[in-house]
């Protein structure tokens, strides 16, 4: 148990999830990082199905969390870290497993046969990362218009869509702006 | 003075077409009740009961574009409401007017981004415009009184033409 009064101290990680990453450092040949009393495992994408699988029917891990990814461009190897949040409501832990994967073509497996959440958040994740996930039932796109160009929560996306109008460049942005013709 | 002093014992008054269709269009114009995002909380007030938008004719919010004249965009719009936006523009009966309320309707306010449309205009003739973030209501009631300017200037041969 934490300390009463919510004390911040940092406390060594938790003996349940010691067991966790050992297991998956034996089997997956998985590598782990703490930082600020969360635990984040670094596994292949070959063996993420079988982790995932693991922590959900032998550690109670029954809910994904989230399941999103951050783009550490313009590092290209690896460029992405797709990230899996699990949390054990019987245990009150939380893990978190970090895919590595590179700039070129992307790409990790669908987990929705181990969590049916997943699904749509695999297809957010094609959406707004480009990350390809290999084998999904329905890779539609979520969110973003069918006809959309490019990846908006990559890096390397354009962050401003439009220059802002000022008295300077009023007419100049004026004449090119696609006003609705009626 | 009342309208009956000026009518005399006549019981008649003259006065053009024009300007009989638009009173009748300025002191009856119903907005359509469809807001997008925090200026709709404004809009909402500007119809209760301390600012009371009735008191220009306008104290009904139709829930049916069949049934408005007037589109009030409160809030910004993302490129995925964008179409919804137009069809529904496009449901509405002629004449039918549009108020681009706030700045992020009228110019995409500070959500310069992938995600919204860029000023309203880009989807739907806009007639008047209404700064602030959002406008307070009686910002949104003076931008509903330039319109009812506007409406009232309007001229029978202009609408032909068009």
């Amino acid at each position: 148990m934490p300390p009463a009064g919510g004390g911040r101290k940092a406390k060594s990680m938790d003996n349940r999830l010691e067991q966790i990453v050992k297991v998956l450092q034996e089997q997956a040949s998985a590598t782990f990082e703490e930082s600020r009393g969360e635990v984040h495992i670094f596994i292949h994408p070959a063996q993420l199905v079988d982790a995932l699988t693991f922590l959900r029917d032998q550690h109670e891990f029954s809910l994904l969390s989230a399941l999103t990814a951050t783009d550490y461009w313009p590092q290209e190897q690896p460029r992405f870290h797709v990230i899996y949040q699990l949390t054990s409501l019987t245990q009150n832990l939380s893990v978190q497993l970090r895919v590595p994967v590179g700039g070129e073509a992307p790409k990790v497996p669908t987990v929705s046969g181990v969590f049916a959440s997943a699904n749509w958040r695999e297809r957010e994740l094609m959406d707004m990362f480009g990350v390809e996930v290999e084998g999904h039932p329905d890779p539609r796109r979520i969110l973003l218009p069918e006809d959309w160009q490019g990846h908006p929560l990559r890096r390397d996306y354009p962050l401003g869509y439009e220059e802002p109008q000022f008295t300077f460049n009023f007419e100049e942005i004026d004449l090119r702006k696609p006003y609705v013709k009626e | 003075m009342g309208v009956e002093q000026k009518l005399g014992n006549m019981g008649i008054v003259t006065t053009t077409l024009e300007s009989a269709v638009n009173w009748a269009r300025t002191n009856a114009m119903w907005p359509m009740m469809f807001g997008l995002a925090c200026c709709a909380i404004e809009m909402m007030a500007a119809q209760a009961a301390d600012f009371d938008m009735s008191r220009f004719g306008m104290e009904l919010m139709r829930p049916s574009p069949r049934q408005s004249d007037l589109m009030i965009v409160a809030g910004r719009v993302s490129r995925k409401m964008a179409p919804v936006l137009r069809r529904l523009y496009d449901q509405m009966p002629e004449p039918k007017w549009v108020i681009s309320m706030g700045d992020c309707a009228s110019c995409g306010g500070v959500f310069n981004n992938y995600a919204v449309v860029q000023g309203v205009d880009e989807v739907v003739p806009v007639d008047v415009y209404v700064a602030g973030c959002p406008p307070r209501p009686e910002a949104l009631i003076h931008g509903v009184v330039t319109l009812f300017e506007k409406v009232k200037g309007e001229k029978f041969n202009e609408l032909a033409k068009a």
